[in-house]
């Protein structure tokens, strides 16, 4: 198996492909590689994500998680393979879709501000920004605390406002990465519900997790990878219940894998 | 008494008394400072920030050694720069035909030319950290080049301002540069700086105290100031 691809890459998934008119997808990756100074970071990795709904990318640290979500974001090109979402380049589907780094980025500026400052780069008109803004916050809590410098909310209070100002705007397709490290269970809570109601209105979620609990918790689909490989991908019934892949399910067991 | 700390008493006094008076001399000499060091400041500002901020921005070969050039020219010395200036505005040299040796016209130049790579060089770290830590969030959402410049200045706007102020220290402060270009001509080319030196060598303290005590204000409240500036932002913004 040294260079070709894992057998649970070369699966077709058609439970998975269900019927949608999404504009982005399927997402498709096809043997799919990252390098960075000649050390590989993603290694030939090919999926096929047809369903809307929430597909969570599982697997310790290290697995190569962030990177894969980055590359599909287009942040980070890869070393080779390919990847499209939908008809769309990589490139072409990102202004369609927003991402929450590990540490989301908050500017130097007022909670308002900071989901204003979304709206005004991508031209909304003017009128109807109050609104956006207002329903935005709304929707994270955070409404009472408009006027506070983004960066003086708590860990969770931050993660809120990153996700909504993600989705002001409605993207066809949501990129979280690891989006409740380091929160207590209740900002935890808080942050899992703002992702189902975003997920609810249509959005697609992508999100990473090394959280067994809350894959199960969060999953439609489950896409569980290890040591920079794609081991398994399947629907979050089938793979908690009896996942395929040996890793996969000593890793359920909670076995730390090295 | 010692007869010189009897005289020195006494300078502080009448140095005071000029201030608190409203000594026309003194105030003529201290407006000339702060219009000749101001003018200097924004009219390098005006050109600084937008090139600082290219220089952070814009990848481009040899942009390290740009880097470390503009941060070595900010140790330039004062008084070489005021060799320059004075080459370059004498009657015989290049630019000797505009007749601006010895005009507050050539102490601006000069020290426009000393503050420039201070506002330069810190206007470029503070938008380079800056963009460090948004480039990601500002490719994500899609901002062109332009929003991207628009936006690190904007939040970057308390760090600029703090660059700008340590120009201007640093501009009011030097002696070097004006005494060479400016000649210390009463009345239209006397500042602060030369005046104090001019007045101690010929031992009128009492002046030359009167605008050292003025000038260590300025200094250190413009010193302050910033200090207090980036702090608030740092609290306030984080």
């Amino acid at each position: 198996m040294a260079n070709g691809a894992h057998p649970a890459e070369k699966r077709e998934y058609p439970e998975l492909a269900a019927a949608n008119d999404h504009p982005l997808l399927p997402l498709v990756a096809r043997q799919l590689r990252f390098d960075i100074n000649g050390c590989q970071i993603i290694r030939n990795i090919s999926f096929w994500i047809g369903s809307s709904g929430r597909t969570i990318i599982l697997g310790p640290n290290g697995a190569g998680k962030t990177v894969l979500l980055r590359l599909c974001h287009g942040l980070i090109h890869p070393t080779g393979g390919e990847l499209r979402w939908g008809d769309l380049s990589v490139a072409e589907a990102r202004t369609q879709q927003a991402m929450v780094p590990q540490r989301p980025v908050l500017l130097r500026r007022s909670v308002a501000a900071n989901v204003q400052h979304v709206l005004s780069v991508k031209r909304v008109p003017r009128k109807q920004r109050q609104d956006l803004v207002a329903a935005a916050l709304e929707q994270a809590g955070l409404t009472s605390l408009a006027s506070r410098p983004a960066r003086t909310l708590s860990g969770g209070q931050q993660q809120r406002l990153a996700i909504a100002r993600a989705c002001v705007l409605r993207p066809a397709v949501l990129l979280l990465d690891e989006p409740t490290t380091n929160l207590d269970p209740g900002a935890v809570r808080e942050v899992e519900e703002m992702i189902r109601t975003v997920g609810a209105a249509g959005t697609k979620i992508l999100m990473t997790t090394h959280d067994i609990a809350q894959a199960r918790r969060l999953a439609s689909d489950v896409m569980f990878l290890n040591d920079r490989r794609l081991l398994e991908h399947a629907s979050a019934a089938e793979f908690f219940s009896s996942p395929k892949d040996e890793v996969a399910a000593r890793f359920l067991d909670g076995e730390l894998l090295d | 008494m010692n007869p010189g700390i009897n005289e020195f008493s006494s300078a502080i006094g009448a140095a005071i008394s000029m201030i608190v008076t409203l000594d026309p001399g003194l105030v003529e000499i201290v407006l000339l400072s702060l219009r000749i060091s101001l003018s200097a400041v924004i009219i390098a500002s005006i050109v600084a920030l937008p090139l600082g901020a290219l220089i952070a921005l814009q990848p481009f070969p040899g942009r390290r050694g740009v880097v470390v050039l503009l941060n070595a020219l900010m140790g330039l010395p004062p008084v070489v720069v005021g060799l320059m200036v004075y080459l370059l505005l004498s009657r015989a040299g290049p630019l000797g035909p505009m007749g601006l040796l010895f005009t507050p016209t050539a102490m601006i130049i000069a020290q426009s030319i000393i503050v420039f790579p201070i506002i330069a060089a810190l206007s470029r770290q503070a938008i380079a950290d800056l963009h460090e830590e948004y480039d990601e969030h500002l490719r994500s959402i899609g901002c062109t080049p332009m929003q991207s410049v628009v936006t690190l200045l904007r939040d970057g706007r308390y760090r600029l301002l703090t660059g700008i102020m340590a120009g201007f220290g640093r501009a009011i402060a030097e002696v070097g540069a004006v005494l060479i270009v400016g000649g210390n001509i009463l009345h239209s080319t006397r500042v602060m700086t030369t005046t104090i030196a001019l007045e101690t060598s010929k031992g009128n303290l009492a002046l030359a105290l009167g605008l050292g005590l003025i000038l260590v204000v300025l200094a250190l409240s413009v010193n302050g100031t910033a200090l207090v500036i980036s702090d608030a932002a740092q609290r306030r913004y984080g």
